[in-house]
């Protein structure tokens, strides 16, 4: 979520200019001087009658409102469904739009429900968290993804092994790669230490590379080198 | 009065006398048949040992409906798709009778197990993107109530073939056909190549096809265990036992153009118990020869190929083993996690086997095959034959280790290096699935159910396999594959 004066700094520049801001509520850039007169006259009533003030609020947040629906995917927010877990009709307005990301985590997507998101040219954030079908193979089917996708997780996926995340080799703009928690992943260090080889250009985050390391009373002071046993 | 009260069995037996006695050369041999029952009776009584009910339960049933020669994993694929098409539950009895249940020398343990649908035949592509589709929902195919989901071991990697110069073209034709039958297959330039494997020296390569979904490699024994267990469950019965012989009964007809044929039917197969002469006579409706390496002795007991040569009677299967080498080796600098099954121009093909650097390949004999006769590795067919390909091709192998090898049989097709599926037209009741050289295994649920559907329906209904029928023997009508491995 966008801190509020982050989303107000967006919401300015969409202002004619008529408005400069919101605590100057009333300035214009009409000639000075009635304007001058009808804002004191409205600050004075502001001021000193309540029900003036809430009629200003009222009316604000009006305003507010209409700037907001124009702005509302330069806030980056997320389109979520509401608390039936339907989606807003309006969504359908927005066919042409590229999607930019999705989060599918703790969906029940699987290998034909994959076809959908393929078509997905510009997709650039794909979030797979938790998925209990996605396995080796649904990854194999990312590929069409490479040229826009940056960011790829899939933590949490019971059926992902080390054979599926060899196949990530394609998405070459990838940039932040996730595997924590790969339950079916045999040996967490030594993959994360070859899909970080595998894609020189990408963040691999999720495996601490110790996880690997067997640590042994004798052993220690010699194993510096080398961290993972081949 | 009393003749029709009495029933009517026992009334012929008190009150007439038997015909045998009367007119003798009655050809029951009744005293023999009395000495018998007199024998049987003295055992029931107490004191002797009842030898009545032999124990027969190590032998295979005394019928059957179907008998499947050989349990691979193509004769298992057979016997699934069998019993899952079936018209009602428990419709075909079927047996499934392999030597040796160590599958010590059978092509589907022993195999590399990669898939790939990069072929040059429609029917071939067909045949593996189904077997892929197979494999990925494997768990619902072969589900078996209570027991736990395979786990095949899946790598999704893919094939990179590399074609030279001359076989540019043949390249590109085939991966239009394979692209037109739905396989993803994209072709890449040298450059290209190196872009993305910058590990390979493309030195004589001009286009590479690279297989991008459903290719890779998987563990067959996974799958054969996978099959046994559910076709166990549907109630296929399975017998540890050899073929010695088949007795057939023949018929002589003419054709349309008044040519005498003689047509041949099998009734029954005789199945040796191991390490014994014990036998048992299998009677049976149709027999699948599904025996591999072995499948020209087979068919050579049902009196394939007995006859003048040239002839349709005189054609044989044309199956034979032929012996081919895997090594694996420790290469610490080699290709990583997104090595493909390379195949290279000359022959010679790796793949990477799990995280620790370890590669396995080997590569087809050009010149002279090894003698079939045995398994054992020929360890400088590596250092002569495989390494300076493989070296010249990834210059990293050029200081690998070899750890381990082994060889496997392929039952392998000289006529045209493709499997040979359907009836013969002359024994007709025989059922081949066979001769697939070397890509038998990555076939198999395609090709089960191929002759599944020819066994219950008659006819091929999902994928036409009609050019691999054995007239095309006799034809001449060869399918050659350009792409074998």
């Amino acid at each position: 979520m966008a801190a509020p004066w982050a989303s107000l700094r967006l919401v300015a520049p969409m202002w004619n200019g008529r408005i400069r801001g919101i605590h100057r509520l009333g300035a214009a850039v009409a000639p000075e001087g009635s304007q001058k007169k009808k804002r004191t006259i409205l600050q004075f009533l502001t001021n000193y009658f309540y029900d003036v003030e809430a009629l200003r609020d009222y009316l604000l947040q009006g305003e507010m409102y209409k700037v907001h629906e124009k702005n509302r995917f330069r806030d980056k927010e997320w389109i979520r469904p509401d608390k039936y877990g339907h989606f807003s009709q309006e969504f359908w307005n927005f066919c042409e739009v590229p999607v930019e990301a999705v989060d599918a985590g703790d969906c029940d997507i699987n290998y034909e429900g994959l076809d959908n998101l393929l078509r997905l040219k510009e997709l650039q954030s794909l979030s797979l968290q938790r998925c209990s079908h996605v396995d080796d193979w649904c990854l194999s089917r990312l590929y069409p993804l490479a040229d826009s996708l940056q960011e790829l997780s899939l933590a949490g996926c019971p059926r992902i092994s080390e054979r599926g995340l060899a196949c990530l080799h394609h998405l070459q703009n990838l940039r932040r790669l996730d595997i924590s928690d790969l339950p079916a992943v045999s040996n967490p260090g030594l993959t994360q230490i070859l899909v970080e080889e595998m894609l020189p250009n990408c963040e691999v985050v999720g495996v601490d590379w110790a996880e690997g390391l067997k640590s042994g009373p004798e052993e220690q002071p010699r194993d510096t080198a080398s961290p993972v046993p081949a | 009065m009393i003749r029709r009260v009495l029933p009517h069995g026992m009334g012929r037996g008190l009150l007439t006398r038997r015909p045998g006695t009367r007119r003798g050369g009655f050809s029951l041999d009744w005293d023999g048949k009395v000495s018998e029952i007199k024998k049987k009776i003295k055992s029931i009584l107490p004191g002797r040992s009842c030898d009545l009910l032999q124990d027969t339960s190590h032998l295979p049933p005394e019928h059957s409906d179907v008998v499947i020669v050989g349990g691979g994993v193509l004769g298992l694929s057979v016997a699934y798709w069998l019993k899952k098409l079936e018209s009602r539950r428990g419709a075909i009895r079927v047996l499934v009778v392999e030597r040796d249940h160590t599958y010590s020398q059978a092509s589907t343990g022993l195999s590399v197990g990669g898939i790939c649908q990069q072929f040059s035949l429609p029917e071939n592509i067909q045949l593996s993107l189904f077997s892929a589709s197979f494999l990925r929902n494997i768990n619902e195919y072969l589900a078996v109530v209570d027991a736990p989901p395979l786990d095949l071991r899946f790598n999704p990697s893919g094939y990179l073939l590399l074609a030279s110069e001359k076989d540019a073209a043949a390249m590109e034709s085939n991966v239009k056909v394979q692209r037109q039958e739905g396989a993803k297959v994209s072709l890449m330039s040298p450059d290209q190549l190196r872009n993305k494997f910058p590990w390979i020296n493309t030195e004589g390569v001009a286009l590479a096809s690279y297989g991008m979904e459903d290719e890779g490699w998987f563990d067959p024994w996974c799958l054969l265990q996978g099959l046994r267990r559910k076709v166990q469950s549907l109630g296929v019965l399975f017998c540890q036992g050899e073929v010695t012989r088949f007795v057939s009964s023949s018929q002589r007809m003419l054709t349309t153009d008044d040519k005498a044929v003689v047509l041949k039917r099998i009734h029954e197969v005789h199945v040796k118990m191991d390490r014994s002469l014990e036998y048992q006579p299998v009677e049976c409706a149709i027999v699948i020869n599904a025996a591999g390496a072995w499948s020209a002795q087979i068919a050579a007991l049902a009196g394939v190929g007995e006859g003048p040569p040239g002839t349709l009677q005189g054609t044989k299967l044309p199956v034979e083993p032929r012996k081919r080498y895997v090594y694996v080796w420790h290469c610490p600098q080699g290709p990583g996690l997104e090595t493909p099954l390379v195949a290279d121009t000359s022959g010679a093909y790796f793949r990477r086997e799990g995280l620790g650097s370890n590669y396995l390949g080997g590569r087809s004999p050009t010149e002279e095959e090894p003698d079939p006769a045995n398994l054992e590795v020929d360890h400088d067919f590596f250092q002569d034959k495989v390494w300076p390909h493989l070296a010249l091709r990834v210059p990293a192998f050029e200081t690998l280790k070899v750890q381990s090898a082994w060889a496997g049989y392929y039952d392998y097709n000289t006529f045209d290096q493709n499997g040979v599926v359907g009836p013969h037209p002359l024994v007709v009741n025989m059922y081949f699935a066979t001769g697939f050289s070397g890509h038998g295994l990555q076939q198999a649920p395609g090709i089960g159910r191929a002759v599944a559907e020819m066994v219950l329906k008659g006819r091929f209904q999902t994928i036409d396999l009609s050019p691999f029928l054995f007239t095309r023997f006799y034809l001449g009508e060869k399918i050659q594959e350009n792409n074998i491995i």
